[in-house]
């Protein structure tokens, strides 16, 4: 009985403990989500259906994309391989994520990959590099809340947003910017940090250059984990894990 | 069914298989060489690097005050106090600079 209760209070600290670490993150999407439903209906969907996008797809850049190309009116085939493309970073997370739940049932690592966004993954890879488990409990916590927000908030942004101030004064636009810097920077005590953030900079602001958005993303995340898959290993500092 | 409703799933369909896919790759083989693992490691560092580099080529001094003051307070604080920082330093700056 009194083990129960302990372990039942340790399940929903761990809630708490993810819903917490969510908030940076709710806060960070939101103005994002209300701009994604505005600029859907702007470019032709209806309020459904810029709240079903959110719900199924759950990844903004993406969405933003699709959108654009949809108002231009792109063959819908395009559309889809556009989004693909802007996702495909998430093959890398989805690699890396893999080794840590890999201990869930398959329906609960199921409904975790679909939750897979950017700052999930970095703030699930920071706990289990800290040394505590990546429970699903925990991490329902972390990515429930930003996953209802963003629906909801786009569902608004479809049906009230034309009433959004000056976006520009607000700093909407380099909110994000901010915030994957922070978690860029929260990693700065892996071994290899400081290059790979290098080799990614250099690779992507080029390629951001001549090829062009959004392939930019993953030629720069190749460079830079080509780069720690290339160094010896004793740099690397995986053989020294025990 | 309309095309946008089609659009919606198979982007869906997409994505999901962005999510799972490395998994599902990397998890055919029963051990990782430790130059793959080295790779995974660094993989937050990679992706997200990419996401924030190539803003840096529009920025202006707004948001390089923003910048700056995120990477001056992440070294002593933690993940929200650093992004209320730097969002402060960033509204500010934008009112007097644009």
């Amino acid at each position: 009985m009194a083990a129960e209760a302990i372990s039942e209070s340790r399940t929903g600290s761990d809630f708490w403990d993810g819903v917490r670490l969510s908030m940076p993150v709710v806060v960070a999407s939101a103005p994002f989500a209300v701009l994604f439903g505005t600029l859907a209906v702007d470019n032709g969907f209806s309020v459904l259906e810029a709240f079903l996008m959110s719900a199924m797809i759950y990844g903004g850049a993406s969405q933003m994309v699709g959108i654009e190309l949809f108002g231009q009116h792109v063959a819908p085939w395009l559309i889809v391989l556009s989004i693909f493309a802007v996702n495909f970073r998430h093959v890398l997370y989805s690699a890396g994520i893999g080794r840590r739940i890999a201990h869930w049932p398959l329906l609960q690592q199921a409904l975790g990959y679909f939750i897979l966004t950017d700052p999930q993954f970095a703030i699930a890879e920071a706990r289990a590099e800290s040394g505590r488990p990546v429970g699903f409990v925990w991490y329902l916590g972390l990515g429930l809340p930003v996953y209802v927000f963003w629906v909801i908030e786009s569902g608004l942004g479809a049906v009230f947003g034309k009433m959004i101030p000056d976006t520009h004064a607000l700093g909407i636009d380099f909110l994000l910017p901010i915030y994957f810097l922070g978690l860029v920077l929260g990693f700065r005590k892996r071994p290899l940090w400081a290059p790979v953030v290098a080799a990614s900079a250099v690779a992507s602001i080029i390629a951001y250059r001549t090829v062009g958005s959004p392939w930019h993303v993953s030629i720069g995340a190749v460079a830079g984990v080509l780069l720690a898959v290339i160094l010896p290993p004793h740099h690397s500092g995986v053989g020294k894990r025990p | 069914m309309s095309t946008t409703f089609w659009i919606i799933l198979a982007g869906a369909v997409a994505t999901y298989l962005t999510r799972v896919g490395g998994h599902l790759v990397i998890s055919r083989f029963e051990t990782i060489h430790p130059r793959v693992e080295a790779g995974l490691n660094a993989v937050p560092a990679a992706v997200l690097t990419t996401l924030v580099a190539p803003e840096l080529l529009h920025a202006g001094p707004a948001e390089w005050a923003a910048l700056i003051v995120t990477v001056l307070v992440s070294l002593r604080c933690g993940l929200m106090a650093m992004f209320l920082a730097g969002a402060a330093v960033l509204i500010i700056a934008r009112q007097f600079m644009g």
